[in-house]
């Protein structure tokens, strides 16, 4: 188990469950997800932050899991694309509208959208502004969401396949 | 990656503390620059100080009406807080110009000031670089330089700052708090990143073991018409090329006070006091502007392959003193 300085025991709920763990510090999310936790939805692609195949939610807020330390989210809530839709009987709208609107070839970078987009809803309803939302009406208000923020706001998730256009659509169709 | 130790701190004194008991130590905030550093051994520390916890997490009014920004503020609460977007419009549209919303919703204030550049030979070990690894070479300057440095650059590093947030808070006259083994300071957010002179290792004037634990927003620009602008190479989601943060305040159809500064053309946020001392009293037309402009810009000494930074930079500024003038004058009129 090597130096107990450079391990520490950590919690983490994850999908509505606790998991405590004794984590090498090294440890990332998106490494304690996929190998401690078996839950291989969030994607490893650069490792560096640059294309969001990792995206999780950490109390409720869209991340980059690959950058985050799992020992400084002791007590955290942890959404991946497994626990989205609650208890799994149904599929979340966005995992509905992906499908419907096959807005992905390979689907490599799609629970990494998925989440993200799960962000974005929260974010624009929460009134937070964007770079190509109109700096004259700082109100608070939730943002309306049209194709140009939805763009902006998913521009840190890459997609390879470049399914850009449908994944556009399918958040469209999800917007309330 | 090396092992290292970990600390939670739950207090600004335990944190300084720690760092002081730890050799190697570095702090933590959201991870987004340092955990990237050290995957790629540019970062080695011994120890990491978590300061996400501490409470400094609150932007809050000052009685003189000016703003104070936690440094643990995360860059997303910053851009999307109601009195920054609506008194120092230009700070919130720098950090929604920066990154991604995954990113900004991990990275903090002092983080964020904190961020090392994104020169490519810096962060590949088998590349001499004098910001890693002094005395080495800099693989810049006859290398790809392209994102490099046009102004205040050195023979010993052409690196810039990638920070948006930071050319914003130069532009506003914001100020950095620290807090160290020697106490509480302030320094000026224009004058809190350095120019790499022969000690290109040393990004900023923080000190050994400093935390910063806050800016602070001047009640003097609260309210004026204020803008960020950043060119780049794709639409979204790139470091900036050229970019610009301006703040304006017309007195009886003159410009009173012009705050300016450019981002990624320099070593630190770059404030134009050239152009500012030449805009100060003049009417605010587009001739002046070209002419302020010029005149800061003509300090520029680009490498082989920059030079369209410097018209780039111009186009900018001109841009957006235009546009805050519209604004100024139908605030006015209305
Ligand atoms: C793909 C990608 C794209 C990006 N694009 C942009 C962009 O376009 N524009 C832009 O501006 N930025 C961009 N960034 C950089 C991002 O803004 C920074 O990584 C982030 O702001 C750093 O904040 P942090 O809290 O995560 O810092 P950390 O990574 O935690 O820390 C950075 C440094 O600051 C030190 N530190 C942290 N907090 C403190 C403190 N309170 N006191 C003293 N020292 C401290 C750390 O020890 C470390 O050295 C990008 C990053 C990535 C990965
Ligand atoms: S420009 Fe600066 S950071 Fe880049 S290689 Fe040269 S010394 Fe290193
Ligand atoms: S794997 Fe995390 S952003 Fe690419
Ligand atoms: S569907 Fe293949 S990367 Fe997006």
């Amino acid at each position: 188990m090597g130096n107990h300085e450079h391990h520490s025991e950590t919690t983490l709920r994850v999908n509505g469950k606790p998991h405590t763990l004794t984590v090498d510090h090294r440890r990332v999310l998106l490494d304690l997800l996929r190998e401690d936790l078996a839950l291989t939805g969030a994607k490893r692609g650069c490792d560096h932050g640059q294309c969001g195949a990792c995206t999780v939610l950490v109390d409720g807020r869209r991340v980059n899991s690959c950058l985050l330390f799992a020992v400084a989210l002791d007590g955290r809530e942890v959404t991946t694309v497994e626990g989205l839709s609650g208890d799994g009987e149904e599929p979340h709208p966005l995992q509905r509208a992906f499908l419907e609107r096959d807005a992905f070839q390979c689907g490599y970078c799609t629970p990494g959208q998925i989440c993200s987009a799960a962000g974005v809803l929260a974010e624009a309803a929460a009134g937070h502004p964007s770079y190509v939302t109109d700096p004259a009406a700082p109100s608070g208000e939730p943002v309306p969401l049209d194709r140009e923020e939805i763009r902006e706001r998913l521009s840190g998730n890459l997609c390879r396949c470049g399914a850009y256009p449908r994944i556009t659509e399918a958040v469209e169709d999800v917007i309330p | 990656m090396k092992e290292f130790a970990y600390v939670r701190a739950g207090s600004v004194e335990e944190a300084t503390s720690a760092y002081a008991s730890h050799a190697g130590a570095r702090y933590l905030g959201g991870g987004t620059n340092l955990v990237d550093l050290m995957k790629l051994g540019v970062e080695r520390p011994a120890a990491l100080i978590d300061v996400t916890r501490l409470p400094l997490d609150a932007v809050e009014e000052l009685p003189d009406g000016g703003l104070r920004i936690g440094a643990m503020v995360r860059n997303s609460d910053l851009a999307a807080h109601l009195l920054v977007r609506d008194r120092y419009p230009a700070l919130s549209q720098a950090v929604l110009a920066g990154a991604s919303g995954q990113l900004r919703n991990a990275a903090t204030t002092g983080g964020n000031l904190l961020q090392r550049t994104r020169c490519p030979y810096f962060q590949d070990l088998s590349k001499p670089c004098n910001k890693r690894e002094p005395g080495s070479g800099c693989g810049a300057r006859d290398g790809v330089h392209r994102d490099h440095a046009v102004l205040g650059h050195s023979a010993h590093c052409i690196a810039t700052h990638p920070s948006d947030m930071a050319v914003a808070l130069a532009a506003l006259d914001g100020r950095v708090e620290l807090y160290g083994p020697e106490g509480a300071r302030r320094v000026a957010a224009a004058d809190f990143h350095r120019l790499p002179g022969d000690r290109p290792d040393q990004d900023t004037e923080i000190r050994p073991g400093e935390l910063v634990t806050g800016v602070v927003l001047p009640a003097a620009a609260a309210g004026l018409p204020s803008a960020y602008r950043k060119a780049r190479d794709r639409a979204s989601y790139a470091f900036a090329l050229a970019s610009v943060a301006v703040v304006l305040r017309l007195e009886d159809g003159v410009i009173g006070h012009a705050g300016l500064a450019f981002g990624a053309l320099a070593h630190r946020p770059w404030r134009a006091r050239r152009a500012e001392a030449a805009l100060r009293g003049a009417a605010p037309t587009r001739a002046a502007f070209e002419h302020a402009a010029d005149l800061e810009l003509s300090a520029a000494q680009p490498l082989r392959d920059n030079a369209y930074k410097v018209p780039l930079a111009r186009n900018l500024a001109v841009d957006v003193l235009s546009r805050l003038t519209d604004t100024a004058l139908a605030r006015r009129a209305s």
